[in-house]
């Protein structure tokens, strides 16, 4: 399949990703290499397999609803680059 | 009697007869560590000085492993201590919680050395793409110590840690195993708890260990493994003693060599060296047939995209609120996500969430992952119809020797091949060790790759062991830090 650059930028922008000029076309080369050679897979004799979404069994692991304190909210909130008043300070939102 | 060549095991008994304090060995380590680091760059944080505060402060009857030291791949949250990813983006991350392997590394008593360089989220197979600097192999100091786990690789090989942990998604801990001439090992999936360990592809990432022998291996096996209702991918499979596995005596075991494995591709070397060590094996006693396990370029493709799926959604949680990287600029919220991540991500990053979004969007989503997820099933029942007939698998773990700094790290589909006989593994989710088998002409080690059915480690772990035994390639050949 051919990349478009107008696909490259969608995708970039599906992932909040802005590329340079520079990038986009790098990008595009690097995808349409990768992707020549993932083909391979539609090669594949899948006929009939299962899909697998793990390296084990699937199955639901259920727990307790249950409430655990996290007690470290200082170092939590230490890391975001501004905060107030215990949150998470961003720019805002709403007009 | 220099302190820092000796094994765990080897300081353990040591340490019991009382020819060394744990005051001296992490004096030891601390001053090899200012002596070498400056050459390999394997450390993004070095904690040589709290190391020694905590060695002075062991009790007496704290365990066996108490005091001893340790190395820890960047990607695994310790509390109070930088946890970067080697990335922009998490440059100042402190995490507020410990993994659950460090948790059990801290209640043994163990004393983290430092935390080790590697590929920006553990995406890549040279360490070079490190935000912060390039790790170089101890072998020769132009060379690449492979990756992602470089850093962790190459100061298990200079002596500038006695062992260290490392995570493996692809071949991140067995391939710079075998670059710099050590011990990796990737357990089976869901052997060892993955909290707290940054997520890059989750249904493929374990945690795995480097050592200078096999031994040391089962040791800190021992020590990381275990079910942990944190991860609930995680599974129970009761208390063993992985040092019980270390047996000399491989008669009749069944090995596997699938000939697709030593085909093109397959630096000639590499190739004479792993057949000399399978001689060995069959000299020993070893049942050894030739096979066909047809997979590994199907495996690397469908590596490439499951992987890169998980890693897009994965590093989504990166958005410049929450993880320390903002952009400076940004005015709006759409700003501060887009500019921060197109800033705080180095390039192979930002190319790894573009395949992996990619082949998840709408109209690609049939032809690239759910086709990948597909091949993942028949890898699988190749692996299992192979393991109905062997006790083991045995193939190169790098098509190469190391190679230069700069030679692959511009063109990412060369990149990429170097994880051609290591990804299957990973896909599979069964445990794989890469031990040193040997040298090419140049003095560089080659690696052999023993890959077990799942959590059979003990399988893997005593093929290993005999082997090493009978060559001791740790006698014969020592990193030169050639410049």
């Amino acid at each position: 399949m051919k990349v478009s650059k107008e696909e490259i930028l969608h995708i970039a922008n599906l992932a909040q990703l802005e590329l340079k000029e520079e990038e986009i076309e790098k990008y595009q080369t690097n995808l349409q290499e990768i992707l020549n050679f993932a083909n391979i897979v539609n090669n594949a004799p899948v006929e009939g397999l299962d899909i697998t979404i793990g390296a084990n069994e699937a199955k639901n692991v259920f727990r307790k609803d249950e409430v655990k304190i996290f007690e470290n909210i200082e170092g939590l909130l230490e890391n975001a680059p501004t905060q107030e008043q215990h949150m998470f300070k961003i720019p805002k939102v709403i007009n | 009697m220099d302190i820092t060549e000796l094994t765990v095991h080897e300081l353990l008994g040591k340490l019991k007869s009382k020819e060394l304090t744990i005051k001296e060995i992490n004096e030891a380590y601390a001053k090899r560590i200012e002596e070498k680091e400056k050459d390999v760059d394997a450390f993004v944080t070095v904690l040589t000085e709290q190391a020694l505060e905590q060695a002075e402060r062991v009790p007496e009857d704290a365990g066996e492993l108490a005091g001893i030291p340790i190395g820890i791949k960047d990607n695994i949250c310790t509390k109070g201590i930088k946890t970067t990813c080697s990335s922009r983006m998490l440059e100042n991350f402190v995490s507020p919680y410990d993994a659950t392997v460090m948790e059990k590394i801290n209640s043994k008593g163990m004393i983290t050395l430092g935390k080790m360089n590697m590929d920006e989220f553990a995406m890549g197979g040279s360490t070079e793409y490190s935000y912060f600097k390039k790790t170089k192999n101890p072998w020769d100091l132009n060379r690449v110590p492979g990756g992602s786990s470089g850093g962790s690789a190459a100061a298990v090989a200079a002596n500038m840690v006695p062992w260290a942990l490392g995570t493996d998604t692809g071949g991140s801990i067995r391939q710079p195993a075998s670059l710099c001439g050590v011990v990796g090992l990737k357990p089976t999936y869901g052997l060892v708890s993955r909290y707290g360990v940054v997520a890059f592809a989750s249904s493929l990432d374990q945690v795995g260990t480097f050592t200078k022998d096999v031994e040391d291996c089962a040791i800190l096996l021992n020590v990381i493994a275990g079910k942990d209702e944190r991860d609930s991918t995680s599974v129970d499979v009761g208390e063993k003693d992985y040092t019980k596995a270390l047996q000399k005596d491989v008669k009749g075991l069944k090995i596997g060599v699938p000939k697709e494995f030593y085909g093109e591709g397959i630096n000639p070397e590499v190739k004479k060296s792993l057949e000399q060590a399978i001689e060995k094996y069959k000299e020993m006693g070893a049942e050894v047939e030739e096979f066909s396990l047809d997979i590994a370029n199907y495996a690397l493709a469908t590596y490439y995209i499951i992987a890169c799926a998980e890693a897009s959604s994965n590093l989504g949680r990166f958005d410049g609120i929450r993880y320390t990287y903002r952009a400076p600029e940004a005015k709006n919220l759409k700003e501060i996500y887009k500019k921060s991540r197109s800033e705080g991500f180095g390039a192979e990053v930002k190319r790894r969430i573009i395949l992996g979004t990619y082949v998840l969007s709408s109209g690609y989503y049939d032809a690239y992952y759910k086709k990948a997820q597909q091949v993942r099933t028949l890898v699988m029942n190749e692996f299992n119809k192979a393991f109905e007939k062997y006790d083991v698998i045995i193939t190169p773990t790098s098509p190469t020797v190391a190679f230069k700094i700069g030679e692959k790290s511009n063109n990412p589909m060369e990149m990429y091949l170097a994880d051609i006989c290591t990804v299957s593994v990973n896909i599979a989710g069964l445990p794989g060790i890469s031990i040193p088998c040997g040298v090419d002409s140049q003095g560089l080690p080659i690696g052999m790759q023993i890959i077990g059915n799942k959590f059979e480690e003990e399988k893997i772990l005593k093929t290993a062991y005999a082997f090493e035994q009978e060559i001791n390639f740790r006698e014969k050949y020592k990193p030169q830090f050639k410049k």
